[in-house]
């Protein structure tokens, strides 16, 4: 009888489970629609000017405004506030097809969506969801999100920036350090939660840093000086401020790994690509076995990182927890794209050290995934962290 | 005017994707080849779904001839405006054999039915290069056409359209109902919106058969062979005064 029950359970559990894992074999009909979309505007709309944009260091103003015109810079919001009111699993699509495109646009989207729409969406009031989603909901305007600071990355909780609560304001004071999207913003969402518009007295921007890769995104300091702002601008309840930003930073890590996915699929489509047409030794070099080996090996850890990252984005739809999924799917992804344009450069020899190929300004992209929203060595005291609680019990 | 327009959409193999001829020269491999909506048929949708927006119609109906695939083509033009979808249901044999007069006559057989006033469709498919079908419903519903449409503009009852032909541009003014046909420079089309993706998913596709509209779809073509044009040869370099010496007939 007991044993009817546990298989009666198992059943249940197994069919609960296969309602989304089906969904990692073939994607419903309106999900291959949106990936198909995302993937012609970054054919047409990215691709074409990916190299103008990372050699200028020039934001991609006019493409984001388009993505907000579809939707695609408030994925997760209702269509009531302005978004477009899909899943996370969507999110990882567009995500993934818009970076093949361009890693820099892909990043100022994933912020947008999850870094800075994200957390207000969780823990805003009705009125701070109108005022501070709606207009970045377009594309008109971006959002970003100031955690790390100078004296502390890897050691959120060791931040400096202080608020103190003058009547009816806070006033903030510190510098927050390492935030994309901080040129082109005209908000931010800070450790204490607080929002605040950009500009707004008593918050400067420092020189935009001059990075190695996605260079058409601005990253810069951001220095509060008794920067004040209405009582009415704090985010969540007081204390909560970390607990957000770990929280926040959970989802973010998926739309991380759908854009360091961009890249490695980028590097492959480069690197079989070249395989096809370069002849070396009287034939296409992808009949050469030493080509064939490093195109699977780069094929096998592009899927195995996107199945990892469609899990935690399923995961997290059906509101199940997806903590160490998401750090799983951010490490697999981010290493996976550093490996894939390491090993495109490889295959494209002379021609992947030169910007007439893509493969090197790929390379420069992929470098930074296994650094921001936590590094690879942060993720890994996470997943480890989550599988000893589970082997506790 | 006001009323309903159909538009026709075909699923054709996507323009980036090289072509293959099959071993038996039979026709060209198709089977897991990517396939999108016809780059003309996607101008034709994005006319129809901008007079609507202008209110100078009601109602736009996509239309699709083919095997089950066929809804995808359609799902993606309602999820670019399109009101409603008809998918004709051919398969096998007979939609290999299908080509632009059993669609033309499926197309009038469908806009009696719904009681259409415009037919907008792509100028030619860019699989067959045809250019036959939009005419040859006119003809058959006997409606004046206005094809190779880089413009087109409602002048009160009348529709005003600039055709891009050999000689430039020529602009005649028809009547309603008409047919139409989209040229590269009638419009750029829409992406879809996420939420019009959403929306889509709702909206109605109604399944028949060419029989159920009475239109015989045997075809009176039989494809013989199909070959790849031949290989480019290298060109023959000349000398410096080539030119003069092959006018004097020697090199």
């Amino acid at each position: 009888m007991a044993a009817l029950f546990k298989a009666r359970k198992a059943l249940a559990v197994c069919l609960a489970g296969c309602r989304s894992l089906s969904q990692l074999a073939e994607l419903p009909e309106t999900h291959q629609l949106l990936r198909q979309t995302c993937r012609d505007f970054a054919n047409r709309e990215l691709a074409p000017i990916a190299a103008r944009l990372d050699k200028e260091h020039s934001y991609p103003a006019k493409q984001i405004q388009d993505l907000g015109a579809m939707g695609v810079m408030a994925m997760e919001v209702p269509e009531e506030l302005g978004g477009a009111g899909m899943d996370y699993l969507a999110y990882s699509l567009a995500m993934e097809e818009i970076s093949r495109g361009c890693a820099s646009t892909g990043v100022v989207v994933s912020v947008n969506n999850s870094l800075y729409i994200g957390p207000i969406l969780k823990n805003g009031t009705e009125e701070q969801k109108t005022q501070w989603i709606t207009p970045f909901a377009t594309g008109e305007k971006v959002g970003c999100f100031a955690l790390s600071e100078p004296g502390n990355g890897s050691d959120a909780g060791a931040a400096s920036t202080v608020a103190r609560q003058d009547g009816n304001e806070w006033v903030l004071n510190g510098t927050k350090a390492w935030i994309t999207n901080s040129w082109d913003a005209s908000a931010t969402v800070g450790i204490s939660a607080f929002l605040i518009p950009m500009p707004h007295p008593g918050l400067s921007l420092g020189k935009k840093e001059d990075k190695l890769g996605i260079r058409a995104s601005s990253t810069a300091n951001i220095i509060l000086e008794d920067c004040r702002v209405p009582l009415d601008n704090m985010l969540g309840p007081r204390g909560a401020g970390f607990k957000i930003a770990m929280q926040t930073l959970d989802s973010g890590r998926i739309g991380i790994a759908a854009q360091a996915l961009g890249i490695a699929q980028a590097s492959l489509d480069c690197a079989a690509d070249y395989a096809h047409k370069r002849t070396a030794f009287g034939s296409p070099i992808g009949k050469l076995q030493a080509i064939q080996i490093k195109l699977a090996d780069m094929a096998v850890a592009i899927e195995s990182a996107r199945l990892l990252t469609w899990k935690a984005a399923l995961l997290r739809d059906s509101k199940k927890p997806f903590t160490k999924e998401a750090a799983m799917a951010k490490l697999a992804a981010s290493e996976a794209a550093t490996f894939c344009s390491h090993q495109a450069i490889q295959i494209l020899g002379g021609m992947g050290y030169v910007s007439d190929m893509p493969a090197e300004r790929h390379y420069r992209d992929a470098r930074i995934t296994e650094i921001y929203e936590g590094t690879s060595e942060i993720q890994r005291l996470v997943i480890a962290g989550q599988l000893l609680k589970e082997y506790q019990s | 005017m006001s009323g309903r327009v159909l538009v026709g959409v075909k699923r054709v193999i996507d323009y980036a994707v090289k072509i293959r001829v099959k071993p038996d020269n039979s026709s060209v491999v198709t089977d897991g080849v990517k396939h999108s909506m016809n780059p003309f048929c996607e101008i034709a949708v994005e006319e129809a779904v901008k007079m609507k927006e202008k209110k100078l119609i009601k109602e736009v109906v996509a239309v699709s001839c083919g095997p089950q695939q066929a809804q995808e083509t359609i799902r993606t033009a309602l999820a670019m405006g399109a009101d409603r979808g008809i998918h004709v249901e051919v398969t096998g044999k007979d939609y290999e054999t299908l080509g632009p007069l059993q669609i033309s006559k499926i197309m009038a057989a469908l806009a009696k039915k719904e009681e259409a006033q415009l037919i907008i469709l792509g100028k030619q498919a860019i699989d067959d290069d045809c250019n036959q079908t939009g005419q040859m419903t006119a003809a058959l519903l006997d409606w004046p056409q206005g094809t190779f449409a880089s413009e087109v503009s409602l002048e009160g009852d009348k529709i005003k359209v600039v055709r891009e032909v050999d000689g430039g541009l020529e602009t005649i003014k028809i009547n309603v109902p008409a047919v139409i046909t989209a040229d590269l420079r009638l419009n750029t089309p829409r992406y879809a919106t996420l939420p019009n993706i959403m929306k889509a998913k709702k909206k109605k596709i109604a399944n028949m058969k060419p029989a159920d509209l009475g239109v015989d779809i045997t075809s009176r073509l039989e494809v013989l062979r199909v070959d790849e044009p031949p290989q480019r040869q290298a060109g023959v370099k000349e000398h410096k005064h080539g030119a003069r010496n092959l006018a004097e007939g020697t090199l």
